[in-house]
């Protein structure tokens, strides 16, 4: 059974009577207790495909396409009431910012408890008392005192923590955290991913983690899709992307990281900028900027294609080999 | 790892109180406030003659021992009177206060949280409430269903919905798109939930601020009525109708006008000191660094 796969998924809004797609062209699947990871640069579209997965952004007007299997039901096609008892409960959301993803007038425990009444028939006191349970499990000192403060009273990392924590309340099978680490410092960031990696391998969950940090990616992750302007330009699992990446953008990004005892100099970056939506450019989103562009780059958008295993990269450049 | 050691085990309430407790206008405000409460509450206790008492023998006396504040033109103690009116008044500003606190918040909610067309037509209605003087809004009401202490409360109420409606409205458009309310959504939270329990919570203090010098208003305008005689029926003391009854006997019995006007004036006044210390005191923002 699938476990997660996403096939073709796009979302278009309508802006002053024209259709505007941010993302296209995303598929790929993943399976329980795996860690995907998804890269791209800021406006890549990636937080929009984890709102798209969770039916969130229909509700701010996008019209999704494509299918999001999820089991055995596919998600686009349920209803809003339908996918309220799916958020939460099977699939929990971690949203980008620790600081601002608590209601600042509520204590923190209420708010856990809140998610977990949502979906679970708990009394009260059980409830607190799982509750303070989970926040201990996730190493959140003294549970029980933290329990009683408002969100301002916490630290960063805590409150990273206690929204971790409204997220496995329920016992989710996919947890999606889209940048759960970029507000934190290194050291708790070193952390909170230790911790996703140990909840992946006990519990079993499927992580989906969204962030621009390659480092994190390498570390935690067994599969990666890399994201450009949108489009999904190269899916695969990490050894093969990170060690043998196809697509140009994939090599350009991975040169981007500095190494130690690389000497000094100039780092490396990519020339020109991410185009922002509504001004894509013609054909293959990346050719303005790839150095092995060529003319069908211009004119045609690249499908996706399959290589060895479940590799997929969107280029012109394989298109070739194939024909 | 836990900041704000200070305030850890003070309950939010006690953290508003002591910084109240501190503002020395705010203290006034309520002390006034307090006593208008008191007088409101014990006003038949306090009354030295009943208020519709009347004496023939002394029709516009001015103060004296016996009557402090002198008496009306039926004789009636000013004193008696002033201190019924503060019920009228205190109860026609809170109920009156309530329903446009109602009204807006509900219509604030609606138009913020799902904007669009929704908006657009709540917005407009409210603007036009709005651009209209209240107290014309309040007398095309009082016309409709007709003088008296109820429909006063209620058309005080129908005028005064707007302001607070585009206050919930502009609170909910801002946080709508806060990051906690997508934590929220993310739970698996209904609209219902995310609006009323989470969105309504974080707007609310503006609304409180807005209401208690809303309050002092509302005594304002059921005053202008009282004085334009749609308030209060006679016998029933509003200090708007004493004021409006002794505009005629302003040369020769002036206390029949000074006194309900100074007890209004304190009041207002006791209401706008307690809710420009709330606006000091309630901004969550600041919680922080008491």
């Amino acid at each position: 059974m699938t476990f997660l796969k996403v096939s073709d998924l796009k979302v278009e809004f309508q802006v002053d009577k024209k259709t505007i797609t941010p993302i296209e062209n995303i598929s790929f699947e993943m399976n329980e207790g795996e860690i995907l990871g998804m890269v791209g640069e800021t406006g890549s579209g990636k937080s929009l495909t984890a709102h798209a997965i969770m039916g969130l952004s229909s509700l701010v007007g996008g019209k999704i396409g494509g299918s999001v299997q999820f089991g055995e039901q596919d998600l686009t096609k349920l209803s809003e009431n339908e996918m309220q008892s799916v958020r939460g409960s099977q699939i929990a959301f971690i949203p980008q910012n620790p600081m601002t993803s608590l209601d600042p007038v509520y204590k923190v425990g209420d708010q856990i408890v809140e998610g977990l009444y949502k979906h679970t028939k708990i009394s009260k006191r059980n409830a607190k008392q799982q509750v303070i349970e989970l926040m201990g499990k996730l190493r959140i000192p003294k549970p029980d005192r933290v329990f009683q403060q408002y969100p301002h009273q916490l630290s960063g990392g805590l409150k990273q923590r206690i929204v971790i924590a409204m997220g496995l309340c329920n016992n989710p099978r996919l947890l999606i955290a889209d940048e759960p680490t970029t507000a934190l410092d290194v050291t708790v960031q070193a952390q909170i991913m230790t911790l996703f990696k140990e909840l992946a391998e006990e519990r079993g969950i499927g992580l989906f983690l969204i962030t621009h940090d390659l480092g994190v990616i390498a570390q935690v992750c067994d599969k990666v899709v890399v994201m450009y302007a949108g489009n999904m330009v190269e899916f695969g699992d990490i050894k093969t992307v990170f060690n043998t990446p196809s697509h140009p953008y994939t090599k350009a990004l991975l040169g981007c990281i500095p190494h130690i005892g690389m000497g000094k100099g100039t780092l490396s970056a990519i020339d020109g900028n991410v185009p922002s939506v509504g001004t894509y450019p013609s054909g293959c989103r990346y050719h303005p900027r790839c150095p092995s562009a060529f003319e069908p780059c211009k004119k045609s958008m690249p499908e996706l294609i399959r290589k060895k295993g479940e590799t997929q990269v969107a280029c012109h450049l394989f298109q070739e080999i194939k024909d | 790892m836990i900041e704000n050691k200070k305030t850890e085990h003070k309950p939010p309430w006690l953290v508003i109180l002591k910084r109240f407790s501190s503002n020395k206008m705010g203290m006034i405000g309520t002390f006034l406030i307090l006593c208008l409460i008191l007088v409101a509450i014990f006003a038949p206790l306090l009354e030295p003659y009943s208020y519709k008492e009347q004496n023939i023998d002394l029709i516009s006396s001015p103060p004296s021992s016996s009557h402090l504040l002198g008496t009306d033109d039926f004789g009636r103690d000013l004193l008696s009177r002033t201190i019924r009116g503060a019920r009228i008044s205190f109860v026609v500003g809170v109920l009156s206060v309530a329903i446009s606190v109602i009204i807006g918040i509900v219509i604030g909610c609606i138009a913020g949280f799902y904007g669009g067309v929704v908006d657009l037509v709540l917005t407009t209605i409210a603007d036009l409430t709005w651009s209209m003087p209240a107290i014309l809004i309040a007398l095309l009401f009082v016309a409709i269903i007709g003088a008296g202490l109820e429909s006063v409360v209620i058309a005080i109420g129908l005028s005064y919905w707007a302001q607070y409606a585009r206050l919930v409205r502009g609170q909910i458009l801002s946080l709508k798109n806060a990051v906690f309310i997508e934590a929220t959504r993310s739970m698996g939270a209904s609209d219902f939930v995310i609006l009323f329990k989470h969105l309504l919570p974080n707007s609310i203090s503006p609304v409180i601020v807005a209401a208690t010098i809303g309050i002092g208003n509302a005594i304002v305008l059921e005053a202008t009525l009282g004085f334009l005689g749609m308030g209060a029926q006679p016998p029933t003391p509003s200090w708007g109708a004493m004021m409006s009854n002794g505009t005629a006997y302003l040369f020769i019995a002036p206390w029949m006008i000074i006194f309900p006007g100074l007890a209004m004036m304190i009041t207002v006044l006791g209401f706008n000191l307690f809710g420009d210390a709330l606006i000091d005191i309630m901004d969550v923002k600041n919680k922080e660094s008491s």
